[in-house]
């Protein structure tokens, strides 16, 4: 047995954040952070492992802050 | 020997650009000058040597479409009369910012506003000070002759692209419409889409991996870059004025007297100085052919020989600002002109340097 | 920063399944948060880089927003004057008619000072892409009326809201010059959601292709967010847009393969 798994990373340094991601992820993965980064901008981050890779975010963000990954792994 | 032929003014432009091996007109209808586009559509160039021809919808468009030509490393022309130069204008500015090598013609007409179509040489401040914003000059040619008229085209496209400058050829709607013989050049190679890149290193056209990307634009926000970028142009046209004046002295080696004029007046004032030498007036004829770079130093060198200068243009007194510039106040300087299109006669001439200069 | 719900392990370069294309420019942009242009931007290089076609593509950028694409987009470009890009890339591509030649444009660009060149250039066919970027106000200038603001809209310069009865109605440029005959392929798109990107994407990938085959001139409409201009935040900006942009510029094909798509008319809001 394979299971879809996925994850993303986010420049947070060059994320401005819109939030647009945040509507786009169907698995409710990212929100935004409480801290600020070196713009004063809050910037997305995960906030569950129930990524699986979709791209949803990478797309429709602005910056291109997002890079996703996706793995089959198997299940023991 | 070239081919001699017996051309129209603007006719000839339009063969030198084909055969100075130009790849693009685009321009706009205006007396007097429409046969220049209506020349390069029956020769059909696209089938002589590929080269592309199109009426664009406004002079607004036409020297856009030069900007876009140009900034790709193409040899493009535009021609057009003073309203349409108007017109013209923003886009000069722009590709003077920008560096970018182009040809344009302006057949002078009557003016200001919609004017006439007959001649005139009242674009002079236009062409020379830089008709558009900014801090910026164009090389400005003046022919004299239907054969200046081919030869500043082959002349004004090397120059072009020698200093990544617009170049002017100002002429006006008499030697526009009149037919003098012409010996015509060979024809030049239109240059290849990898020469053009050779040539053109800075140029807009394709970004190989070997280079970055190349962005054509006048554009800078940072003041001390939009700064630098003037400190260059600036640099550019100080060469320019060491490097490409160009002028003609006609009898003024024993001249007590001078006529100071171009293109058309230039050659009215020839006709002008046979006559009063006649009467016995030595007088002689400087004529400016570059009127930037202006022949600041050969007309004051000239200037200061004799007791008074006429200046001869069909306007209300332009280039005269110069002469004075260069020659000094030690010397008489005066003007005469007509305006709106009347073309001076050579008795009128005469006359004038008899009453303002010899007489006054 | 310690990433609570990393997976390294998943994290490798052979796992990548989207990562933003060399082709932008590695430097931040200089957009408003939220703002569609990045990712109109992105989805164009990204549509370049996968056909190839870099070497051979030439973008002419305008005044507005976007005057400063050509220092985010690795391809060569030109920025035009305002309104001329289409008469630059005329110029352009009847010069080097082998190379992918565009326009990227914003409202005031297109459908105001350009609307001649913009009419003429589809009204010879030429044979490029303008890609016009609808946010129905102009941002870079702080946000004034533009042709394509829409009825009752507020902006600087109509600060009670668009009167039709004194500033006209707005402008569908894209409706009128879907009907002449010289332009290919029109479709008016949107890049706020992700099938909406994936839509985009499609559309300038047949623009490219349709360029590659003389078929004539491609026109792709994005309606897009200006979320400093329209005073929201990026998320209801998004959503103003679905409510009051959509209906008004409907999205979806206007023309395809040369002939216009059947669709019923719009109601204009009073």
């Amino acid at each position: 047995m394979a299971k879809i798994i996925g994850d993303i990373v986010i420049n947070t340094e060059r994320c401005k954040g819109c939030e647009v991601c945040v509507a786009a992820c169907p698995l409710a993965v990212i929100a935004m952070s409480k801290e600020v980064n070196s713009k004063g901008y809050h910037f997305a981050m995960k906030v569950n492992n129930e990524c699986t890779g979709c791209t949803n975010c990478a797309l429709v963000c602005p910056d291109g802050v997002i890079t996703v990954y996706r793995a089959k792994v198997a299940i023991a | 020997m070239g081919e001699l032929r017996l051309m129209k003014g603007n006719e000839a432009i339009a063969e030198a650009a084909i055969r100075a091996g130009c790849d693009g007109y685009f321009g706009y209808p205006i007396t007097p000058q429409s046969e220049v586009m209506e020349y390069l559509m029956a020769e059909k160039p696209f089938e002589r040597t590929g080269m592309v021809v199109l009426q664009a919808e406004s002079e607004v468009a036409a020297i856009n479409m030069l900007y876009g030509g140009a900034g790709t490393g193409k040899m493009v022309l535009t021609s057009s009369s003073s309203p349409g130069i108007s017109l013209m204008q923003e886009g000069i500015s722009y590709m003077a910012g920008a560096e970018l090598p182009a040809v344009i013609v302006n057949i002078v007409r009557g003016g200001p506003g919609l004017g006439t179509i007959q001649p005139s040489q009242a674009d002079y401040f236009q062409a020379v000070k830089g008709g558009g914003h900014g801090d910026y000059k164009m090389l400005v040619l003046a022919p004299a002759s239907v054969q200046e008229m081919c030869d500043h085209v082959k002349l004004g496209f090397e120059k072009a692209f020698e200093y990544r400058t617009p170049v002017m050829i100002l002429s006006d709607g008499a030697i526009g419409q009149m037919m003098e013989k012409v010996v015509l050049f060979d024809q030049v190679p239109r240059r290849s889409d990898e020469e053009v890149i050779k040539q053109c290193p800075w140029a807009s056209n394709g970004r190989p991996k070997t280079r970055n990307h190349n962005i054509i634009t006048s554009l800078d926000l940072d003041p001390a870059g939009q700064e630098r970028v003037n400190l260059k142009l600036q640099a550019k046209y100080k060469l320019m004025e060491q490097n490409e004046v160009l002028c003609e002295e006609i009898q003024c080696e024993d001249a007590e007297y001078l006529f100071v004029a171009f293109g058309l007046s230039a050659r009215i004032c020839q006709k002008a100085t046979d006559l009063a030498r006649a009467k016995g007036i030595k007088v002689g004829l400087f004529r400016p052919i570059t009127l930037y770079p202006f022949p600041a130093i050969e007309v004051s060198n000239v200037g200061n020989r004799v007791k008074g200068i006429l200046v001869v243009e069909m306007n209300a007194g332009q280039m005269i600002e110069d002469v004075k510039l260069s020659v000094g106040c030690k010397v008489k300087i005066e003007h005469f002109g007509r305006f709106g299109g009347i073309i001076p006669s050579p008795d009128e001439v005469v006359r004038a340097l008899e009453q303002k200069i010899i007489g006054g | 920063m310690e990433e609570q719900f990393a997976k390294p392990e998943i994290q490798k370069p052979e796992n990548i399944v989207y990562k933003k294309t060399d082709l932008m420019v590695d430097r931040p942009l200089s957009y408003c948060p939220g703002c569609g242009h990045g990712t109109a931007h992105r989805m164009l290089m990204e549509v370049i880089e996968e056909m190839g076609l870099v070497e051979k593509t030439i973008g002419v950028s305008p005044v507005g927003c976007s005057v400063l694409a050509y220092d985010f987009l690795d391809i060569d470009m030109l920025g035009a004057a305002h309104g001329r890009a289409p008469a630059l890339a005329t110029a352009i591509k009847r010069l080097w008619p082998d190379h992918f030649v565009f326009t990227y444009q914003g409202d005031g660009d297109l459908a105001a000072i350009g609307t001649a060149e913009t009419i003429h250039a589809c009204n010879r066919g030429e044979n490029i892409t303008i890609i016009f970027i609808n946010n129905g106000i102009y941002g870079m200038t702080g946000g004034q009326m533009a042709p394509t603001t829409l009825p009752g809209m507020r902006s600087s310069t109509s600060p009670y809201g668009r009167d039709v009865q004194t500033m006209g109605h707005p402008l569908k440029i894209t409706e009128l010059i879907a009907h002449l005959p010289g332009v290919y392929y029109v479709t008016r798109q949107s890049v706020h959601t992700p099938n909406n990107v994936r839509r985009t994407k499609k559309a300038f990938r047949k623009a490219a292709e349709l360029q590659k085959e003389n078929k004539g001139l491609c026109f792709i409409e994005i309606v897009s967010n200006c979320n400093s201009g329209w005073k929201m935040t990026p998320v209801q900006s998004n959503k103003w847009m679905e409510e009051n942009m959509f209906p008004f510029y409907q999205l979806g094909d206007i023309k395809v393969d040369g002939k216009l798509v059947e669709k019923k008319e719009t109601v204009e809001k009073e």
